[in-house]
C-alpha cells in the first residue's frame, strides 16, 4: 500500500483524546464543546472514508494493518487491520456518532461536556473493536465500551434509567466473560492472541463446542438472540436518544460482527453442529418478537422489539449458510453463490438496520423533544402539524417494513432467499417478517401520524428545525443508496466473504 | 560465608529497626502536638529502607544464616511493594489524624514495626522466622486497631482482631511444630527435600499442613476464616483499615508462597485442593454478603474476601513453570489489588471530616457534582476493582485467569468470572450514587494539598497500569526466573 498514515490508530484515539479535551474545557463554554465535537466527530468520519476509497476490493487479506508490541511477555499486540467485514462497520460507527452529536445539540442541557466527551470516547473505543486483530486488543476495547454507556444511560436516562443501565452492563459483562475465558483457553493451546492464526488452530468437536457456547453468551446477548433479549427494551426506553441510536446502530451489530470473527472461523464444525439450534432461536427472535413488537404501546419499546426481530435475520443468515452446505461441509455446485449470499445478506442487514434504527429512534426523539412522551396513545394527527417530519418517518417506517427501494429490503430478501436452498419452512417462517414488520411499524405509523390531532399538544408542535431535518436527510440518502444501489457495498464484503465460506467449508478437527 | 558477609543481606531490616527505635525515643521527646516531626521521620525512614532494597536488588536467590533468611527477587519485588505501599498509606493517614486532632506518634512508629515485621516474612526462609516476622507484624497491628481509645466500636475491633488473630497464629504454629515433628527440619527447603524424598504419602505431612493453610487463610481473610475482617475494618479509624487492608496483605501472600511453595511444593496436589475450596467460598461469600451492605468499609472488607479469593486462586498454579507463569499471576494480583485498595479507603478518607466520618454508601450521593475529579478517580477505582478495562484491575484479574486456564482448571476460571460479575454490581452501585444520584449536601471537600495530588496519581497509575502493564508483568515474572 506504501501509505503511512496510520488511519486506524486516528480512529480510534482522535475521538477519545478529543472526548478527554472536552472534558478538559467542561460546561463553561458549551458553545464551544458543541462545535469542537462536532468538528473531532466530522474530521474522524471524513478519514474514515480515506478506508473506503483507499480498500482493495480484491484481496481477502487485512488491511491498513499496523502492528506494534504491547505486552510483550505474553505475545500481546497492538495489532490492527481491516477487511471486508469491519470497513462497513467502522463507517457506519463514524458516521452515527455525527448524528448523534448532531441530535444532542440543543437537547441536552445538563453537564454537556460529559454528554459530548461520552460519545466521542465511545466512538473510538467501538473503532478499535472493529478494528482489532489481536484478541486481547480485542476483549479489551469491547468491555471498556460499557463504561461510556453505562454513564449515558445511567446520566441523561429517563426516569427507570439505573435499572436499566445497570442490568445492560451485568448482560453484557457477564457475556463477555465468558469470551475472556474461551480465548485463554485458545492461548493456551495455540500460544498466540493474533485472531488470524486462531482461526488456524485445529480443534476437537467437544472443544468447539465450548468455545462456540462461551462466544455464543458473549454475542448473543449483544445481538441481542432471543432469550437474552431483555436487557434491550429496558436499555433501550431508558437511554437518551443519541444512547438509543448508538445501541441500536452499532452495539448490536458487534455481535453479529463477533460471529463472524469469531465463532464461525474458530469454531466451524461445532457452529455447523448447533447451526439448527442457532436457526431456531434466530426464528423465534423474528416471529415471536415480531408479535411483541406488534401490542407495543411505547415507541421506543417498539422499535427496540423490532431491532431484535431484525436482528433475527443476520443470525438467520450466518447460520443458515451451514444447511445449504450440508452435513458433509461440501458445497455442491452452484450454490456457493447462495451461501455467500446468506452471510452478505446478515452483514447487509446489519449496516441497513443501522441506518434505520438509527432513523427511526431519531424520529422518536425529536417527538419525545417536543411532548416529552413515547406513548403512542399520546399522538396522533401529527402529519396535520409537522408534514416534512411525517414524510421522513414515513420513509423510515417503510424501510423499516422491508419496502424495496429501501436499504431494509436488500438484506432482508437476501437472507430469505438463501434460506430457501436450506429449507423451504425456513424461507416461509423468515418471510413472515415482511407482514409482521409492516403490521407493527405501519400501524404505529398510521396511529401517530394519521387521523385526526388528537390533543393540543399536537396541535402546538412546530415542524423540524433545520438542525433536525439535516440529521433526517442524511439518513434518509443512506437508506435509499444502499436500497437503490448496494453494489458497492457488496463490493467491499466480496472477497472476504468468500474467503470465510472457503475456510468454514474445511473441518477443523484432527 | 561469614556472619559480616551475611548481615549484609539483612541491611533495610536492621536499617528499619534502628530507625523506628531512634523514632520512638524522639517522639517521646518532642513537644510538637502536630508530631510533624515523627511523621516526616518516619517517611524518611521507609523512603530509606525502600532506596536500600532496590539498591541491594539481588539477581539471583541468597540464603544467609543457616537458610533462616533467603534474599531473592520475590523478597525484593515484596519488600519494595510493602514500603511504597506503606508511604502512601502514611500520608493518608496524617491527613487523617491530623483532620481529627488525634495524631499520635505510636502510629507510625508502630507503623514502622508492623513493617518490619511484613519484611522479615517478605524473606522468611524457614518456618522459625515466618512466624516471627508474623507475630512482629500482628502484634503491631492489634495496637494500631485499639489506638483509638474512646471509641467502643474500635475497642470492640481490637479485641476480636486480636483473640481471632491470637487464635490464628496458634494454629498455624501448632501446624509448624507437626511439620517440624514430620520432617526434623525448620528451613523450609530442607522441609521441601524431605518431602518429595519420602516414598509413600505421609499422613503427618498433610495433617501439619491442613493448619497451615488455616493460618494463611486467616491471615488472608479467606473465608470461612474471614469474620474478624468485616468487623475489624469498619471498626477501626480509616487510617489503620487502610493500612490493614494493604500492606499486611501483600505479607499474607509472602507468607503463604514462602510456606506452600517453597516448603510443600511436592505436597502440592494436597493444598491445591484445600485454596480451590478457600478460593471459591471467598469469592462467593465476599461478593454476595458485600451487596447487602450499607457502610463503604463493610462493603470494602467483603470485597477485600473477594479479592483475597481471587489471590488465592492466582497461588494455585504455584511453580507449574511448564505451561505458563506459576504463582506470577498472584504476585501482579496483590500489587495492583494494593493500589486499588489504598486509593478506594483513601477516597473515604478524603471525604471524611472531624464530625462525620463519611464511611456509608449514601455520603457518595452526587459526588460527581461536589468533586467531578474525586468522583472521577473514585469511579475509575470501582472499574477497577471490578476488573473492567482499560484498568490495571482488568489485568490483575487477566493474569491469575490465563495461569489457572494453563494449568486446567478451565472450570475454576468460569466459575471466578462469574463472581466477578456479581462483585461487578456493588462497585457500579457507588458509581450509580456519585453519578446517577443528586447530592444531599455541598460541602467542600477539604483535604490538603498533598493528599490531593497522593490520592490522584494512585488513581491514574491504575488507569496508566492498564494502558502499560507489561513492565510490571515482566518484573513479576522475572522473580520466578524468567
Amino acid at each position: 500500500m506504501g501509505q503511512t498514515l496510520p488511519i486506524l490508530s486516528l480512529l480510534i484515539w482522535a475521538p477519545i483524546l478529543g472526548g478527554l479535551f472536552i472534558l478538559y474545557i467542561g460546561d463553561r463554554q458549551k458553545q464551544a464543546v458543541k462545535l469542537f465535537s462536532l468538528a473531532v466527530s466530522v474530521l474522524v468520519f471524513l478519514s474514515s472514508t480515506l478506508l473506503y476509497l483507499r480498500f482493495d476490493t480484491s484481496t481477502y487479506l487485512m488491511q491498513f494493518v499496523e502492528h506494534a508490541v504491547w505486552i510483550e511477555t505474553f505475545g500481546i499486540n497492538y495489532h490492527l487491520g481491516v477487511d471486508g467485514i469491519s470497513v462497513p462497520l467502522i463507517l457506519l460507527t463514524t458516521f452515527t456518532t455525527v448524528l448523534v452529536i448532531i441530535a444532542g445539540w440543543e437537547v441536552i442541557e445538563t453537564r454537556l461536556s460529559q454528554y459530548m466527551a461520552s460519545f466521542l470516547i465511545l466512538e473510538g473505543l467501538m473503532n478499535g473493536v472493529f478494528a482489532s486483530l489481536d484478541a486481547i486488543l480485542f476483549y479489551f476495547f469491547w468491555e471498556a465500551m460499557l463504561i461510556p454507556m453505562f454513564l449515558i444511560i445511567g446520566v441523561w436516562g429517563g426516569p427507570r434509567r439505573v435499572y436499566a443501565t445497570i442490568k445492560f452492563f451485568l448482560y453484557t459483562f457477564l457475556g463477555s466473560v465468558f469470551m475472556l475465558v474461551a480465548l485463554l483457553y485458545l492461548y493456551s493451546k495455540m500460544g498466540s492472541f493474533y485472531i488470524l492464526d486462531l482461526h488456524m488452530l485445529p480443534l476437537s468437536l467437544t472443544a468447539q463446542k465450548w468455545l462456540f457456547i462461551a462466544f455464543l453468551l458473549a454475542f448473543a446477548v449483544k445481538v441481542p438472540m432471543w432469550p437474552v433479549h431483555t436487557w434491550l427494551p429496558d436499555a433501550h426506553v431508558e437511554a437518551p436518544t443519541g444512547g438509543s441510536v448508538v445501541l441500536a446502530a452499532i452495539l448490536l451489530k458487534m455481535g453479529g460482527y463477533g460471529f463472524l470473527r469469531f465463532s464461525l472461523p474458530i469454531a466451524p464444525d461445532a457452529s455447523a453442529a448447533l447451526a439448527g439450534f442457532m436457526i431456531v432461536l434466530s426464528l423465534i427472535a423474528i416471529v415471536y418478537i415480531g408479535f411483541v413488537a406488534l401490542v407495543q404501546q411505547d415507541m421506543k419499546k417498539l422499535i427496540a422489539y423490532s431491532s431484535v426481530s431484525h436482528m433475527g435475520f443476520v443470525t438467520l443468515g450466518f447460520f443458515v449458510v451451514f444447511f445449504i452446505m450440508g452435513p458433509a461441509r461440501s458445497i455442491p455446485a452452484g450454490s456457493i453463490d447462495s451461501v455467500v449470499m446468506g452471510l452478505e445478506g446478515g452483514m447487509m442487514q446489519m449496516i441497513s438496520h443501522g441506518f434505520i434504527s438509527a432513523a427511526l429512534f431519531l424520529c422518536v426523539g425529536v417527538m419525545y423533544d417536543r411532548i416529552h412522551s413515547r406513548e403512542i396513545a399520546d399522538y396522533g394527527g401529527v402529519a396535520n402539524t409537522m408534514p416534512v417530519f411525517a414524510s421522513f418517518l414515513m420513509l423510515f417506517a417503510m424501510a423499516n417494513a422491508g419496502l424495496p427501494g429501501t436499504s431494509g429490503f436488500v438484506g432482508e430478501f437476501l437472507v430469505i432467499l438463501s434460506s430457501f436452498q436450506a429449507n423451504i419452512w425456513i424461507a416461509v417462517l423468515a418471510a413472515t417478517t415482511l407482514i409482521l414488520g409492516a403490521a407493527y411499524t405501519l400501524w404505529m405509523y398510521k396511529r401517530v401520524i394519521f387521523g385526526e390531532v388528537a390533543n393540543e399538544r399536537v396541535a402546538g408542535l412546530e415542524d423540524i428545525s433545520l438542525r433536525e431535518a439535516s440529521f433526517l436527510s442524511l439518513l434518509a440518502i443512506a437508506v435509499l443508496l444502499l436500497g437503490i444501489w448496494p453494489a458497492p457495498l457488496f463490493e467491499i464484503m466480496d472477497a472476504t466473504i468468500n474467503h470465510l465460506v472457503e475456510h468454514i467449508s474445511q473441518p477443523k478437527t484432527g | 560465608m561469614s556472619i559480616t558477609a551475611e548481615i549484609v543481606f539483612l541491611v533495610p531490616e536492621l536499617a528499619l529497626l534502628i530507625l523506628a527505635c531512634l523514632i520512638l525515643v524522639c517522639d517521646a521527646f518532642s513537644t510538637d502536638p502536630g508530631k510533624l516531626l515523627t511523621y516526616r521521620l518516619a517517611q524518611f525512614s521507609l523512603v530509606a529502607v525502600l532506596l536500600l532494597v532496590v539498591y541491594l536488588y539481588p539477581d539471583d536467590a541468597v540464603s544467609v544464616f543457616h537458610q533462616h533468611f533467603i534474599s531473592d527477587p520475590l523478597s525484593a519485588v515484596l519488600k519494595v511493594t510493602i514500603c511504597a505501599v506503606s508511604i502512601i498509606v502514611f500520608s493518608y493517614s496524617y491527613d487523617y489524624f491530623e483532620e481529627r486532632d488525634t495524631l499520635q506518634g505510636e502510629y507510625f512508629v508502630l507503623g514502622l514495626f508492623a513493617v518490619l515485621g511484613m519484611l522479615i516474612m517478605a524473606s522468611a526462609y524457614s518456618m522459625l522466622t515466618v512466624y516471627l516476622g508474623l507475630e512482629l507484624m500482628s502484634l503491631s497491628l492489634y495496637a494500631m486497631v485499639a489506638m483509638h481509645k474512646g471509641s467502643g466500636t474500635a475497642s470492640e475491633a481490637a479485641i476480636k482482631y486480636f483473640v481471632l488473630g491470637a487464635l490464628a497464629s496458634g494454629i498455624l504454629l501448632y501446624g509448624i511444630s507437626i511439620l517440624y515433628g514430620a520432617s526434623g527440619t525448620l528451613v523450609l527447603p530442607e522441609l521441601a527435600a524431605h518431602v518429595s524424598a519420602r516414598t509413600e504419602t505421609d499422613v503427618l505431612l498433610v495433617f501439619g499442613l491442613v493448619f497451615v493453610v488455616v493460618g494463611i487463610a486467616f491471615k488472608l481473610g479467606a473465608v470461612p476464616f474471614h469474620m474478624w475482617i468485616p468487623d475489624v475494618y469498619e471498626g477501626s479509624p480509616t487510617a489503620v483499615t487502610l493500612f490493614l487492608a494493604t500492606a499486611p496483605k501483600v505479607a499474607a501472600f509472602a507468607m503463604a508462597v514462602r510456606l506452600l511453595v517453597d516448603g510443600m511444593e511436592p505436597l502440592h496436589i494436597d493444598w491445591q485442593g484445600m485454596l480451590i475450596i478457600l478460593s471459591v467460598l471467598s469469592m462467593a461469600a465476599g461478593n454476595i454478603i458485600a451487596i447487602s451492605q450499607t457502610n463503604i468499609k463493610r462493603m470494602l472488607a467483603y470485597s477485600t474476601i473477594a479479592h483475597a479469593g481471587f489471590l488465592i486462586l492466582g497461588i494455585l498454579p504455584g511453580m507449574r513453570l511448564d505451561v505458563g507463569y506459576g504463582y506470577a499471576g498472584a504476585l501482579f494480583y496483590v500489587i495492583v489489588y494494593a493500589i486499588m485498595s489504598l486509593g478506594a479507603f483513601g477516597v473515604v478518607i478524603l471525604l471524611g471530616r472531624k464530625d462525620h466520618e463519611s464511611d456509608r454508601l449514601e455520603d457518595f450521593k452526587g459526588l460527581a457534582e461536589r468533586s467531578p475529579w474525586f468522583a472521577f478517580i473514585m469511579l475509575l477505582l470501582m472499574f477497577s476493582l471490578a476488573g473492567v478495562p482499560p484498568f490495571a484491575g482488568f489485568w490483575a484479574k487477566w493474569f491469575v485467569i490465563k495461569e489457572v486456564v494453563a494449568i486446567g482448571h478451565i472450570w475454576l476460571a468460569a466459575s471466578a468470572v462469574i463472581f466477578s460479575v456479581i462483585g461487578a454490581y456493588y462497585y457500579l452501585r457507588i458509581v450509580k450514587l456519585m453519578y446517577f444520584d443528586q447530592p444531599e449536601h455541598m460541602t467542600e471537600i477539604k483535604a490538603s494539598r498533598q493528599m490531593r495530588m497522593a490520592l490522584s496519581l494512585n488513581g491514574l497509575a491504575l488507569l496508566i497500569l492498564g494502558f502499560i502493564p507489561g513492565k510490571l508483568m515482566d518484573i513479576c515474572t522475572s522473580v520466578l526466573g524468567f
